[in-house]
């Protein structure tokens, strides 16, 4: 967790949701991705701003926190499929009983987590439910 | 390409060995399976050495030459050491390399080790190390630990095909069960699926008791032609099937999150490589590094149908004596998990399961047996078949 550069590289899409795009098969990438998956070299990949509305594909309450992220356990972490298509693994802030498969959610700026000894806090997206 | 035959095989015990370093283990294992085949240090062509992260566990790189040295082939004979790494997977890749290296005539008499030694550092650290096995930016960044990627699996089987927390619950018991029948298990206790359930929750719906444990450990294969593999030994153990498929590093790109893709690919070259089919399997040692990955890998690999994987479990038919045992050694669970050396363990159980020589957990006339190996939640996968006949 507590590499700046790791972290301020993807700060765009960490910050507003941008990735990329296949101009060639239409396929979304979050986060980016410079190759096609489908199309490899022959795809034109584009950059793309994301929404930030999607439904919850599965989850957890994490109890046993990630390195960094102690002080805010138990948390939710979801896989989350974007409206667009694309799947990605994000925090969900709220109740966690009311948390179920196919709730949908959208995207918030929120503190992700804090990086060790020299105490670096970070910031980027999470999601909370879509009706609050 | 030539077949391949395994003719010494050693693990040493698994479990917290404060005592020894990662040198003194690996050294340990490899001169034991080297015994075990009747061979000489002199005739030995390569070495291959699983280790995921040496550097994270006990601050060294470099795994493949500190281990050619101190088992002796370095300072006289000069051997060629290689280093696998493919996180949870870099024992049965390690393998694969051997067998990859005397199938093409590159080498004859080859050793094939894996070895971790976690408890050198605490398990905070320990659980970072591991969580490396993840996509650290898209994942671990996120708050990801893999217990909570695992869970993210459970929670989607649950909800999709009925499996409960017993069911889960009972792969532990099944494999602590296995487990106590073994002499080198780092847990032999008995549990029942109320201590399962009543154990603290890791990230629900895995408790700590559906999850493997951090492990101290190595393991080590002799493997030969196998036009000369009787000269060392009665009963050679011959590879079958070696395959292995990638899929995506983080899990919310895989095309199903309950199902391991690069499982089932990677089963289906195997299958084909050996003309064999499921129902021919005689034993299975999969990864089940948390309960639900023996569930879904169970499934994955053609031994249940998709979303049957807890009811074939609770209803005893992967145990000793059922239809399809599986994790005869403890599994990941109670026999341990020292990542680097999960796949050579496998083999060296399924070997002793062929040989004859299992004991009290031995499956009666095992003719073909498999190991399943993963690294990470599921980007690579590493299958074996081995044949007790050529």
């Amino acid at each position: 967790m507590s590499s700046v550069p790791r972290f301020w590289r993807n700060l765009g899409s960490r910050y507003n949701l941008e990735g990329t795009r296949c101009k060639e098969c239409g396929e979304y990438f979050y986060p980016p991705r410079n190759v096609c998956v489908n199309c490899r070299r022959s795809g034109q990949i584009e950059p793309f701003k994301f929404k930030g509305t999607g439904e919850i594909v599965t989850y957890t309450l994490i109890h046993t926190a990630a390195e960094g992220f102690e002080s805010q356990a138990p948390y939710t972490l979801a896989i989350i499929k974007l409206d667009e298509g694309p799947s990605l693994t994000s925090q969900v802030v709220g109740d966690p009983e009311k948390m179920h498969i196919g709730m949908r959610v959208k995207s918030i700026f929120r503190k992700l987590g804090e990086g060790g000894d020299r105490g670096m806090i970070y910031y980027g997206t999470k999601f909370t439910p879509a009706d609050t | 390409m030539r077949d391949v035959a395994i003719i010494g095989v050693k693990n040493t015990k698994f479990g917290e060995l404060w005592e020894e370093s990662l040198r003194d283990i690996v050294v340990e294992a490899g001169i034991g399976a080297i015994e075990d085949a009747g061979a000489s240090g002199k005739e030995i062509d390569a070495l291959y050495v699983g280790n995921m992260s040496g550097g994270r566990f006990v601050d060294q790189e470099h795994i493949g030459a500190l281990i050619a040295d101190y088992s002796g082939l370095s300072k006289n004979l000069h051997i060629p050491a290689t280093r696998v790494e493919a996180a949870c997977a870099s024992g049965g890749l390690a393998l694969r390399q051997a067998i990859m290296s005397v199938a093409s005539g590159y080498s004859d008499i080859v050793v094939a080790a894996g070895a971790e030694k976690m408890t050198d550092v605490g398990s905070e650290e320990a659980s970072s190390a591991l969580a490396a096995a993840a996509d650290r930016e898209w994942e671990g960044m996120a708050g990801a630990t893999f217990p909570g990627l695992y869970a993210m699996i459970a929670k989607l089987h649950m909800h999709r095909y009925g499996t409960t927390s017993e069911q889960l619950a009972e792969v532990a018991v099944k494999n602590h069960k296995n487990g106590s029948f073994n002499p080198i298990a780092q847990y032999k206790n008995i549990i029942t699926v109320d201590d399962v359930l009543n154990s603290i929750m890791v990230a629900d719906p895995l408790h700590i008791f559906d999850c493997s444990p951090i492990t101290d450990g190595a393991s080590a294969l002799v493997l030969a032609p196998a036009d000369i593999a009787h000269k060392y030994t009665d009963t050679p153990i011959y590879i079958k099937a070696t395959a292995q498929a990638s899929d995506t590093i983080a899990l919310h790109d895989r095309r199903d999150i309950t199902t391991l893709d690069a499982t089932v690919v990677a089963a289906k070259r195997a299958y084909s490589m050996a003309k064999l089919k499921p129902k021919d399997i005689d034993l299975v040692e999969v990864h089940d590094c948390f309960t639900i990955a023996e569930i879904c890998a169970i499934e994955d690999l053609g031994f249940a149908e998709k979303g049957k994987g807890g009811i074939v479990t609770a209803n005893g038919e992967t145990a000793i004596g059922g239809r399809i045992p599986v994790n005869t050694s403890g599994g990941l669970k109670a026999c341990g998990h020292p990542v680097g050396a999960t796949g050579i363990k496998q083999a060296v159980e399924v070997v002793t399961q062929l040989r004859g020589d299992a004991g009290k957990r031995q499956v009666a006339g095992a003719k073909y047996g498999m190991t399943h190996n993963v690294g990470g939640s599921g980007a690579t996968a590493v299958i074996h078949i081995f044949s007790r006949e050529r």
